[in-house]
């Protein structure tokens, strides 16, 4: 790797680091209800929609309730989205006039946005309306990651109460995640958008006049209905528009990735300078990273928050490195005919395919990396396009759990989960009964882990499982050989992990894909959620045991190291052998032939 | 269970009318005042008409023009309504076949280059409508362009590096050429 690539991913680390514990410092004093000065010209907004929907911000719920409340919630959020696309031809904002998005795709969309998957069957510039992508759209990318930061903050005061039924008020989780984190983090990330190219208007799409006037081969079908290729020649270029930045801005803050575009962030109109990539990217990890502060300071010992901010770099900075190393190195496939693939100061290099020039190798591998760590999804270069190991890394990283920062506030509880694992390992090791921040670890408590980091996995693998073995699975497929099954494999992975990015090779839009990617999506998110808030509301009626001689550390290195094993271990026990079958098989398929 | 239905449809209505209408609005309201231009697209007018935007990639085939990134769109490529790329796995033997052909048709149209082939015009975008190549990209169609248009090379090329890019700020991202503007000014040059 070259000095500058080196430099650019220092900077947005050092940055990222930098922001951490200012945004983190400022979450928890919302959370807590203490508002910092600069915040409380928003109280009023807060007390007016409290009164207007009879909500009492004293009336604390058990887990049961802020479950309730969360499915409440989530349900309504994914009808409304469906409502919308199949009501869109009737509906305003609508310039291009798109009709009705088909039943299975808007089933398919619906879940995947309130899911905070944001898979993404259609493409944005040829089906949703500016209606839909604004207010169905764009909203489920506030309210699913205002709903995943309350359910992280609900497993904290798990943590930092003791002998209490309540683990806080789901209404106004809800509420002042959007209104005092999202919202104004989001109108400023857009207007820096906009003043980096990323387009904001209510235009109809606008035809330019071209310089050259290409012929190309226009598919159509003939008298006896049998396709046949027409020479057509056109001097128009039809340009989309939309408001995108502010979609734009939401998209990566909460960990959505549902793009405004079909080539999302590798659209110019979408993620046009190097600059918006980096703030892209700086604000997919913002959130998850500032939350470990967050935790830290809500139990009382930052110490326990640093611990697993560093476990998560660590892991991350070894699988980017794996990345980089292989895009960086091209594609051995082209040596013999002449192409030049090395990296220098005056091309990127490295292998290009489905990446964009201003991004080159660096900041794509990078982006691919975070996007896939946290469950974010957005891509500004193919992952399909990648080397084997280098799309290894994507896919392992959603079969992880997405706990390396992770998605807003599910990155915090996936990673919390494994720390009482973690602990709870520890504690058959020495013979002692587990403990993590002054908690028994008990048996329900394990079980509720244990169902939070299981589930994932017999999705994945039971889906990918029936779709290699029926035609509409394989019909998708579009690779030959191993690579089909990564497509396959990837599209689970990233449905049931709510990551949603993908080897996007695979024809998804089907019915097929569309019922049973949305129902990985689904239970991928609720079916966590749930043992997650059980295991909040177990531990907040615990009574804190005070630390003794025999108890385990949960701030040290060892702890860390710890940490990562249990990670790495699960993740491997669980995938390694679905792994070994795709990209491992390609790459070493490649390696022998050349 | 129902007790919770009300503060569900209420909040999500309210919430829906601040994150989905006010908050668009209020960023589209600043963007249009302030930053006019970015906001609509950046586009290039000439004689009153748009003819691209600076963002956008086209489709350039002629020999006199610098050629841009292969474009997987459809049916034609740099398609601004349905932006898209490839997605040919690296092994896929019809990714290095469509290299193999790209590879072809650069030698064919100027066949003393000796250059290397930078690797960039050789392999498709991630959106299909990528504005830019590499410097490297640019430099080794100097040849081909300034033949066909009977202009000295050392001209075009000074045109070339005119128009490279650096890195943003310095150090951000790759050096690139904007193939659209390169073309223009290459048009305006006789």
């Amino acid at each position: 790797m070259t000095a500058n690539g080196i430099l650019q991913i220092s900077f947005y680390f050092v940055t990222l680091l930098l922001l951490v514990k200012p945004i983190g410092w400022y979450m928890a004093r919302i959370y807590e209800g203490n508002l910092p000065v600069f915040a409380c010209w928003l109280a009023p907004v807060e007390n007016l929609l409290y009164r207007l929907c009879g909500v009492d911000r004293k009336d604390e719920m058990n887990w049961w309730r802020y479950a309730i409340a969360m499915l409440w919630f989530s349900l309504l959020g994914a009808a409304v989205v469906y409502a919308l696309q199949r009501l869109q031809w009737m509906l305003p904002l609508n310039p291009q006039q798109f009709g009705a998005v088909s039943p299975d795709s808007s089933f398919n969309t619906a879940i995947s946005f309130m899911t905070n998957t944001n898979w993404q069957g259609y493409s944005g510039e040829s089906t949703m309306s500016y209606l839909t992508q604004m207010t169905g759209l764009a909203v489920q990318n506030f309210f699913s990651a205002a709903a995943g930061m309350a359910i992280a903050v609900a497993l904290i005061r798990g943590f930092a109460r003791h002998t209490s039924q309540a683990i806080g008020n789901f209404w106004v989780d809800i509420t002042r995640s959007t209104l005092y984190i999202l919202l104004p983090l989001s109108i400023v990330l857009a207007l820096l958008f906009v003043s980096q190219g990323v387009i904001q208007n209510f235009s109809p799409y606008k035809t330019v006049s071209t310089i050259e006037a290409p012929t190309y081969d226009n598919p159509k079908l003939d008298s006896q209905g049998n396709p046949v290729a027409e020479k057509t020649t056109t001097k128009g270029q039809t340009l989309p528009m939309g408001p995108v930045a502010s979609q734009e801005a939401i998209k990566q803050l909460g960990t959505n990735g549902g793009g405004f575009f079909n080539a999302n962030s590798a659209h110019p109109f979408e993620n046009p300078t190097p600059f918006s990539n980096y703030l892209q990217m700086l604000a997919i990890f913002l959130i998850p990273g500032g939350l470990c502060y967050t935790f830290g300071m809500m139990v009382g010992d930052r110490r326990q928050g640093w611990a697993v901010l560093a476990a998560m770099t660590l892991i991350f900075v070894c699988l980017l490195s794996i990345t980089e190393h292989y895009e960086l190195n091209g594609n051995p496939g082209y040596a013999s005919l002449g192409v030049d693939q090395t990296h220098s100061n005056i091309q990127a290099g490295g292998n290009m395919e489905g990446k964009e020039t201003r991004f080159g190798i660096i900041n794509s591998a990078l982006f691919a990396t975070i996007t896939t760590a946290a469950s974010c999804g957005a891509v500004n270069s193919m992952h399909d396009s990648f080397m084997p190991l280098g799309g290894l890394v994507p896919l392992a990283q959603i079969q992880l759990g997405e706990v390396i920062f992770g998605g807003v506030g599910s990155g915090l509880y996936g990673m919390l989960v494994y720390a009482v694992i973690a602990v709870f390992i520890a504690g058959l090791m020495i013979g002692r009964t587990p403990e993590y921040l002054g908690k028994k670890i008990e048996s329900f408590d394990i079980k509720m882990a244990s169902l939070t980091i299981l589930i994932p996995p017999i999705l994945i693998l039971g889906f990918t499982a029936m779709a290699v073995l029926v035609d509409a699975g394989k019909a998708g497929v579009a690779n030959p050989g191993a690579h089909g099954f990564s497509e396959i494999l990837y599209a689970f992975s990233s449905a049931a992990g709510n990551n949603g990015s993908a080897f996007a090779g695979l024809s998804a839009n089907t019915p097929f894909y569309n019922l049973t990617l949305g129902l990985a999506m689904f239970f991928g998110r609720i079916w966590l959620m749930i043992p997650v808030l059980a295991l909040a509301g177990s531990l907040a009626a615990k009574r804190r045991i005070p630390s003794g001689s025999g108890t385990m550390a949960t701030h040290t290195p060892l702890f860390v190291g710890l940490l990562i094993g249990t990670v790495i271990l699960v993740g491997a026990l669980n995938f390694i052998p679905a792994l070994a079958l795709g990209p491992v098989v390609e790459h070493l398929t490649m390696v022998g032939a050349h | 269970m129902l007790r919770e239905i009300r503060p569900a449809i209420s909040i999500f209505l309210l919430l829906t009318v601040l994150t989905g209408g006010v908050y668009p609005l209020v960023v589209t309201g600043i963007s249009q005042g302030l930053m006019h231009h970015q906001a609509n697209g950046s586009l290039i007018i000439e004689n009153g008409k748009p003819i691209g935007s600076t963002l956008i990639g086209q489709n350039f085939s002629d020999p006199r023009h610098f050629w841009g990134r292969p474009s997987a769109t459809s049916p034609m490529p740099y398609n601004g309504s349905s932006s898209g790329s490839s997605n040919l796995g690296p092994t896929n033997p019809a990714q290095i076949d469509a290299v193999k052909g790209r590879v072809k048709a650069l030698k064919d149209a100027d066949p003393g280059n000796r250059l290397p082939i930078p690797v960039d015009l050789v392999t498709a975008s991630g959106s299909g409508l990528d504005p830019d190549i590499s410097p490297a990209a640019a430099l080794y169609q100097i040849s081909r362009v300034a033949k066909a248009r009977g202009l000295d090379r050392a001209k075009v090329k000074q045109l070339v590096e005119k128009h490279i890019q650096g890195r943003q700020f310095g150090f951000l991202g790759e050096p690139r050429v904007n193939v659209l503007e390169l073309n223009l000014a290459l048009d305006n040059m006789h």
